[in-house]
């Protein structure tokens, strides 16, 4: 019981949206699209839901070819980053909506939207119209009218990005309870913030310019980035990426930073490296090198420092809130059992033991 | 200053106001006046000035002596406006939302030449059609005749429909199209049952656009028609004999305004409830 896609690609007008992209999608299971804007996330849940035909490549969905099946007789779901609403109806027309589309009993549709209206903490609001909403209930009547139908294939594209962060926080946790209750469905939510594929511990896709580079659990990918470039995608802030070398004993970043051989390196013959640390294993430390401060933002709880030795620039990720003053000195500790090491062609060569 | 400030706008209010009302108070005090209150010179309160007469109004009214009966004419002109404006409105609406959401190809004709060739049919002036129109409606026997007029204005009309329409469903954001198809419409039940019922705001502006161009329009009702069909601007014309009567002319000109003033009414009313704007954010 899968969706599988193969090969999908398209281009519209020249520019590549999808590039050959294949994966199996199983129901039951909660899929997490991750890539930055324009690394054809949307696309691909437009050619998964029928919207875009694909230049080239199949979509089948337990073994029928999808292609031939317009998109008004698929069993599709889709919630936008815009909060899309039918805004001549009523919150309950809105959800009944698909239902009356299926002719189903009045009955039958009058309990199923009561039912999912509960679920979504929208009974006090059905006979409102959606423009008399907050932004957070709007998307609240867009996946109460996704999930009513009962779809195969649940497609959401970064529902929580138009939202303020305490709003985006509080419907996340809603929305996974919901999804862990959709046991029959696939279900698959874009987003750019890898810490979000984190927090669902969903099944990761990690897309860069309408590639798929990388398929795996959020945590295996977060511990084995494939390539540099998933690394850089799937963290936040990006990962820091020093380009440097490795000789039997030492490992030197930049032009003057030597750091004893990594265990964790094993066999990794000598040569030229792009070695990748996450900012959250950067902290200052009296023993580490110096450093001069350019930037530190401070967000909610958290403090991003951004410093420079000489051309190497990092960003550390501090929990806490801490003051810097600009061009300050600083000394800042890299851990070398932290390190990855990607060949200069960016594939990954060595990362560091989890829990190391 | 904030008192200046008032005075200043209400003053500027006022002016305006007066520049508006002055032509119609102009037209009303000069219906009811005869050639004697004409020719002395400006005056404008009845009775003390010039002695009201009505019999402007009643040359409207009578056959016969310089009259027009303005009711036949004026129940064509509503007629064939009406008429024209709603099937131009409807044909126009099902082209516009066409051109707006499905890609078109013919050669190397893409959607925005089609577009423009609807927007290119008022470009000519009318004096350029006059000829073909009358030679297509003599060919089907149609002239001088409501349903030929008709034919006329949807041709004339319409293309303001699809400019209207086009510019209207382009601001209406595709993902309501997309999210219907998934609830499971058909491409026309998309239309029907979502972006129809949204697009009040462009069907109001497109609909009264055509009945102001259509209830306007001179030229083709003069070139078209003869004795069976009369439309009032050109029932309006007959007046004008070898004395202009002015007093008849201007009881026309108040008659000929008074659905676009009542159509401007609707418009406003429309426009103050915020219908017009944002209806779709």
């Amino acid at each position: 019981m899968s969706l599988v896609a193969t090969e999908l690609t398209r281009r519209v007008d020249g520019v590549v949206h999808l590039d050959s992209v294949s994966c199996v999608l199983e129901r039951g299971r909660f899929y997490v699209v991750v890539g930055p804007t324009l690394s054809g996330k949307t696309s691909l849940l437009h050619a998964l839901a029928g919207l875009d035909a694909p230049d080239i490549g199949t979509i089948t969905f337990d073994g029928a070819d999808l292609a031939a099946v317009p998109v008004w007789s698929r069993s599709v779901s889709m919630v936008y980053q815009q909060f899309i609403n039918y805004p001549h109806l009523t919150v309950y027309d809105n959800i009944a909506f698909p239902l009356r589309r299926r002719r189903l009993a009045h009955a039958e549709i009058e309990s199923r939207v009561r039912a999912i209206a509960e679920t979504v903490s929208l009974t006090p609001f059905l006979e409102r119209l959606p423009g008399a909403l907050s932004g957070g209930q709007q998307q609240r009547v867009a996946l109460a009218r996704s999930l009513v139908k009962g779809s195969d294939l649940l497609l959401l594209d970064e529902p929580l990005i138009n939202l303020d962060y305490k709003l985006r926080e509080q419907l996340r946790e809603e929305f996974l309870n919901i999804f862990s209750a959709q046991s029959r469905s696939i279900l698959v939510y874009t987003t750019a913030e890898p810490n979000e594929a984190l927090l669902f511990g969903a099944e990761v896709l990690v897309m860069h310019e309408g590639r798929l580079l990388q398929v795996g659990s959020a945590q295996s990918v977060y511990a084995r980035p494939a390539t540099a470039t998933v690394a850089r995608i799937f963290s936040d802030p990006p990962m820091n990426l020093v380009p440097g070398s490795l000789d039997d004993a030492a490992l030197r970043l930049g032009d003057d930073v030597r750091l004893p051989r990594p265990r964790h390196f094993g066999p990794l013959p000598p040569g030229p490296y792009v070695f990748g640390i996450h900012p959250g294993d950067i902290a200052p430390n009296p023993s580490g090198i110096a450093a001069e401060v350019e930037l530190a933002e401070i967000s909610g709880s958290e403090t991003f420092l951004h410093v420079h030795h000489a051309e190497m620039r990092l960003v550390a990720h501090l929990s806490g809130v801490y003051a810097y003053a600009l061009g300050e000195n600083v000394q800042i500790a890299l851990d070398g059992a932290k390190l990855f090491a990607f060949t200069p062609d960016g594939e990954l060569a060595a990362a560091p033991t989890s829990g190391g | 200053m904030s008192a200046l400030y008032r005075i200043l706008k209400y003053a500027a209010i006022l002016l305006w106001s007066a520049f508006v009302i002055a032509p119609f108070l102009w037209a009303l005090t000069t219906s009811f006046k005869t050639a004697n209150g004409i020719t002395g010179g400006p005056t404008y309160i009845p009775w003390l000035q010039y002695q009201p007469s009505l019999e402007g109004w009643r040359l409207l009214f009578r056959s016969g002596g310089g009259g027009i009966q303005i009711g036949g004419p004026y129940l064509d002109s509503l007629i064939v406006t009406i008429s024209a404006s709603l099937i131009s409105l409807v044909l126009g609406t099902l082209a516009a939302y066409g051109l707006s959401r499905f890609t078109f190809r013919a050669g190397f004709v893409r959607n925005a030449d089609i577009t423009f060739f609807f927007i290119s049919q008022r470009i000519m002036p009318p004096v350029v059609l006059a000829i073909p129109f009358f030679l297509m409606l003599q060919f089907l026997g149609l002239l001088d005749t409501k349903f030929g007029l008709i034919i006329v204005y949807i041709a004339l009309l319409m293309p303001i429909a699809v400019w209207v329409m086009v510019d209207f469903f382009n601001t209406v954001p595709r993902e309501l199209d997309e999210s219907a198809m998934l609830d499971g419409c058909s491409p026309f039940e998309t239309f029907w049952r979502v972006i129809l019922p949204n697009s009040k705001p462009g069907l109001v502006v497109a609909g009264l656009f055509c009945l102001i161009f259509g209830w306007n329009d001179f030229f083709f009702a003069f070139t078209l028609t003869f004795t069976q069909t009369q439309l009032l601007p050109v029932a309006i014309v007959a007046l004008n004999s070898s004395v202009t009567p002015w007093w008849s002319l201007s009881a026309a000109a108040l008659v000929s305004v008074a659905p676009l003033v009542a159509v401007a009414f609707v418009l406003e009313s429309y426009l103050s409830r915020g219908n017009l704007a944002g209806a779709i954010r």
